[in-house]
């Protein structure tokens, strides 16, 4: 039986997680995804075609907040534990390629 | 002492706070070595909130519900100034500017948080295994595990460290701790419980929710912790629960569908003995005046397989903030890039690696249709079989976990397998539904068996009802 | 050249005017203290939650009624990718259901535009490059500031209707005057409050099927659109003559060196991952509040066009100068005083480009009374005019204090007669010649009268006076 999903797909799909892998992990990973997308294969059996997904479990509709500003927030507990602060700013290595 | 009698007693002056605290801080420095259901044990601050509670009540202060309770609480609910980690070594050290909606609910009902409990990393698993911080053991058995993901909490619990926990359920992660733990665990319906201060792992199946070693302790705590939060556009515009007032007025006339798919006959590996529980359970709701039936839910087979890809899907964009950026430790590299992508790589396990690649697998250009897309008609599909059975019967049962709980490395090796805990708690996280584990009676093994009461969307109190019935009639000879 | 053709599509994005962010109440201001107006949500903390701002919602319904669209039921949509300036790195978006969809914008020419859809979005951090003059690239390390982060967008993702620069600038203009008049947004491009991504392709004219297109970025004024459209068009036709193929790319604008370059292909183009934001439910406005909100919208560009057209009997083509410089209201003002609706469009147009001043709009109205009745001639009208903008007051006087008394008719028969005795030859082919030789004839008296008066006499009225006396 064909895997499920490929050695190459795994690297891809960690590559736009932002994870690294090793060799042996990415085997490993291959072989475990591909596990679980086997037990997902019960749902191809299954036409649903004509049924409209759920996102939410309970329907809910126009929730929104009314435009005033909310209490102060003490920026200075964010800065405490941040990696790396300088000017009041998030100070991160150089950004290659633009978004 | 339940959680009731100690909010009784402390306001009305038998017992100070501080006497209260000081006795269970003795529990956790005995056995807490040994079980390790904290990340962190807030026992100094603690102290000062008892004696904050104490002054107040010397000053004729009114005070909440729950005045001088212990209360543990999952690590990944936030709590200002107080390190919240998920158990994950991507946020050790990150104190967060803010409290959750739940904690901030706990402190004004007069509740003392002993501590931040330990969950599986970023509440992804079934054992409390997979956590950075090193395993849970469960208080019965420390050789087996405690179940997860919100085992800490569980073991708490059961091994008296605080009458009352809070966890957070997303395919079964109080129940099925409650369960292995023989407490009592209670997913409320979604949206009743803020999620506000939650971190997020599948955000439309999330839901925070109370342990227990009574029904009325649990019920106590949904009570104090439900209600409407503006914070949270899932939440539901409702008032706060009163379960309490109801929770003695029997079943007598209640319709009871016992799930067939979800109890033996439909799913392979559910054990003997826990069968035998429900079979139990069913002639204890019988005895009570309920009318009980089998039930047929077709369509819950296929909650597992949903699961595993929307849970996955949700979860890889909501650990896509774990950058190193703004918060917690950063893996520095040359270019913000690679800063990320290193700091993901060295701060995440391999079970949370393993989602956020699923997931990502299952919403990327080609594959959404076939995973996601198809995941949510089935989620559909569920929801709709759920409904059809309602209309027969009030509350569904089931078992919580096809097994007691295991010992320790016994499904780490095999994700599948470990997976395969939640067949029975998933539906009600896709349906949104409140669903509670109740502790009946014990497995072969001597180890705890739970009995899951399922309910409609808002049927809190039905749900009890019955819970307190089953409680009533656990250990005992069922005849 | 001449045989091709430029197909343009822009997507705009314009900040919404609220007092918070869209998701929470931080305060929707930057320029302040780097990340001092921030919270939970906006820095993408753990266990925060989103919550819709309802002004941005109804400010988008603002948007979506001015552009002509159906506004609809809509949910909100997680688009994922990884970059410094997004913190949770998703951005909250809106992507098979937008709030606005399918309308038009008609350009000041009459040409309607379409409109594919307006939908919600937030807004991203901003970052500094520090070192290397500031340039990304060069730069040794940058530094965040998320107090832009979570500001209400709108993207109104135009069709490619557009055919060059000049309509591409002018579609951008009308856009921002609607934005505007509808308080949606400051429109401010060159603080980046609205700004303008560009899809470029080029065909042949008559061609039916559009070439491959390439999105460029980073354009920062309406001079940097024209020119990035004129190069980018240009870059293109050289690719196809040459005998190539376009590659479907994602281009930077290079202000400085006038060009733009390649960003990355349709292959490096991110996999956003788009799926159905989990955390926000579905906007279903009903049909009273959008009722509600039409009925509160003031009047657009276009029907300021339209209507200052048909008070005055002209094309709307006419007005749009005077819609855009906002002066219309004054012109109706002063139609109502009894102005010449003509004169009203014609000072408006060539002499009041700066601005009204201390003008009132009777006083405007009272001096092309004046002007029509030839107490002034054209120039003195101006001269009034521009001391009326300066520091205001009564025409009348005014043109008194100049002197400008305009010379009654019988006094200026007097001379028209008196020019005709001494020039009868003249006269007479004047009076006998054909179109030609009349016209030339008429100057030449026009002429000798307005010396002879010193300017002083009406144009018009010597006209009217000479074809009196021919016919006589």
């Amino acid at each position: 039986m064909v895997q499920r999903i490929s050695r190459e797909e795994v690297a891809h799909v960690a590559r736009l997680a932002q994870l690294a892998l090793s060799e042996d992990e990415l085997d490993a990973f291959t072989s475990q995804l591909a596990a679980v997308l086997d037990h997902a294969a019960d749902l191809e059996a299954l036409n649903v075609d004509d049924v409209e997904p759920s996102t939410h479990p309970f329907p809910l509709k126009n929730v929104l907040r009314v435009d005033e500003p909310g209490e102060d927030f003490n920026i200075d507990e964010v800065f405490e534990v941040a990696p790396k602060v300088e000017e009041s700013q998030f100070r991160v290595p150089r950004i290659l390629g633009e978004s | 002492m339940e959680a009731t009698e100690i909010a009784k007693k402390v306001l009305s002056g038998e017992m100070s706070a501080r006497s209260v605290i000081e006795q269970h801080i003795e529990i956790i420095n005995k056995i807490e070595p040994d079980v390790n259901a904290f990340n962190l044990v807030t026992a100094e601050q603690a102290l000062i909130d008892a004696d904050e509670i104490d002054s107040k009540i010397a000053s004729g202060e009114t005070l909440g519900p729950l005045a001088g309770v212990p209360i543990s609480v999952k690590d990944n609910l936030c709590t200002r100034g107080i390190e919240t980690t998920c158990s994950s070594k991507i946020l050790e050290g990150w104190k967060p500017p803010y409290d959750a909606t739940v904690i901030e609910k706990l402190r004004e009902a007069g509740a003392i948080i002993m501590g931040k409990t330990n969950l599986d990393e970023f509440a992804m698993g079934s054992s409390t295994e997979n956590s950075a911080f090193g395993p849970t053991r469960n208080p019965h058995n420390l050789e087996r595990v405690p179940g997860g993901s919100s085992g800490g909490s569980a073991a708490a619990v059961a091994a008296g460290f605080s009458p009352l926990a809070l966890g957070s359920d997303t395919g079964g992660s109080i129940r099925q701790p409650a369960a292995l733990c023989g407490v009592v665990g209670v997913k409320p319906t979604y949206g009743r419980v803020s999620r506000y201060g939650l971190v997020a792992f599948a955000s439309s199946l999330d839901q925070i929710g109370p342990f227990a070693n009574t029904v009325s302790d649990a019920a106590l705590t949904l009570e104090v912790i439900s209600g409407h939060d503006p914070r949270d556009s899932t939440s539901i515009p409702e008032k706060p629960l009163d379960i309490s007032g109801v929770l003695n007025q029997g079943i007598e006339g209640m319709r009871i569908g016992v799930i067939e798919e979800l109890s033996g006959k439909g799913l392979g590996g559910i054990s003997k003995d826990v069968i035998s529980r429900v079979e139990e359970a069913i002639k204890v709701f019988s005895n009570a005046g309920a009318d009980v039936e089998s039930a047929s839910v077709p369509a819950s087979i296929y909650g597992l397989s949903a699961y595993y890809v929307i849970a996955p899907a949700e979860a890889s964009s909501n650990l896509s903030r774990y950058d190193g950026i703004r918060f917690g430790p950063r893996t520095e590299a040359a270019t913000t890039a690679e800063t990320m992508t290193a700091t993901r790589t060295k701060g995440f396990g391999d079970e949370v690696k393993r989602r956020i690649m699923l997931g990502t697998y299952a919403l990327s250009a080609g594959y959404y249709d076939a995973y996601y897309g198809k995941s949510q008609r089935v989620r559909t599909l569920i929801m709709n079989d759920f409904a059809k059975a309602y209309e027969k019967f009030d509350i569904l049962i089931s078992p919580t976990s096809p097994t007691t709980a295991f010992p320790l490395g016994d499904k780490t090796e095999d994700p599948m397998q470990m997976y395969l805990q939640d067949v029975c708690t998933i539906p009600s996280n896709l349906t949104g539904h409140p669903a509670m584990s109740v502790p009946f009676g014990s497995g072969e093994d001597g180890m705890p068996v739970g009995i899951q009461i399922l309910a409609p969307a808002m049927a809190e109190r039905e749900m009890f009802q019955a819970a307190k019935i089953l409680e009533s009639e656990s250990g005992k000879d069922i005849e | 050249m001449d045989s091709w053709e430029t197909v343009i599509g822009l997507e705009v994005h314009a900040e919404l005017a609220t007092k918070t962010k869209m998701f929470s109440s931080a305060l929707n201001s930057f320029g302040g203290k780097p990340n001092s107006n921030t919270d939970p949500v906006s820095l993408g903390l753990p266990g925060s939650l989103p919550v819709l701002n309802e002004k941005a919602v109804e400010l988008a319904i603002r948007v979506g009624l001015a552009l002509n669209c159906e506004v609809q039921k809509s949910v909100f949509a997680r688009k994922n990718y990884f970059y410094p300036d997004m913190p949770k790195a998703y951005q909250i978006s809106q992507f098979d259901l937008p709030i606005n969809k399918e309308g038009w914008l008609e350009l000041s020419d009459g040409r309607r535009i379409g409109i594919e859809r307006a939908h919600l979005e937030e807004d991203t951090g901003k970052i500094t490059h520090v070192g290397g003059g500031g340039r990304i690239h060069e730069a040794s390390y940058s530094l965040i500031d998320y107090n832009r982060s979570g500001v209400p967008l709108i993207e109104i993702v135009g069709a490619p209707d557009l055919r060059g620069p000049d309509e591409a600038r002018d579609y951008v203009s009308e856009l921002r005057s609607i934005l505007v008049t509808i308080g949606a947004s400051d429109g401010k491009m060159e603080e980046g409050s609205l700004r303008v991504d560009c899809n470029v392709s080029v065909r042949q004219k008559g061609d039916k099927e559009l070439g491959t297109r390439c999105e460029i970025k980073n354009i920062n004024s309406l001079r940097s659109l024209g020119r990035a459209i004129e190069y980018e068009a240009k870059r293109q036709i050289e690719i196809i003559e040459s005998g190539q193929k376009i590659e479907q790319q994602t281009r930077h604008w290079d202000e400085a060196e006038g060009r733009t370059h390649k960003l990355r292909s349709k292959e490096e183009a991110f996999d956003y991952r788009y799926f159905p934001e989990p955390d926000l439910v579905p906007i279903e406005p009903s049909e009273e509040w959008v009722k509600e909100i039409a009925d509160s919208l003031p009047p657009l560009p276009r029907d300021r066009r339209y209507l200052l057209a048909e008070t005055i009997g002209v094309e709307p083509t006419e007005t749009s100068l005077i819609v855009q410089r906002d002066l219309d209201g004054f012109a109706l003002k002063a139609i109502s005083f009894k102005a010449n609706k003509k004169r009203v469009l014609v000072h408006l147009e060539n002499n009041l480009a700066d601005g009204t001043g201390e003008l009132t709009p009777e006083a405007f109205a009272s001096l092309t009374v004046m002007e029509m009745n030839g107490e002034l001639t054209a120039t003195q009208t101006k001269t009034v005019l521009a001391e009326l903008v300066r520091a205001g007051g009564d025409p009348q006087e005014i043109a008194e204090s100049h002197g400008f008394e305009s010379m009654d008719n019988s006094e200026l028969e007097e001379i028209v007669d008196r020019i005709i005795l001494e020039n009868s030859d003249d006269w007479v082919v004047f009076i006998n010649g054909d179109e030609t030789e009349r016209k030339k004839k008429s100057g030449f008296f026009v002429g000798l009268i307005m010396k002879e008066t010193r300017g002083q006499a009406d144009g018009k009225m010597v006209n009217q006076i000479l074809s009196d006396k021919a016919k006589n």
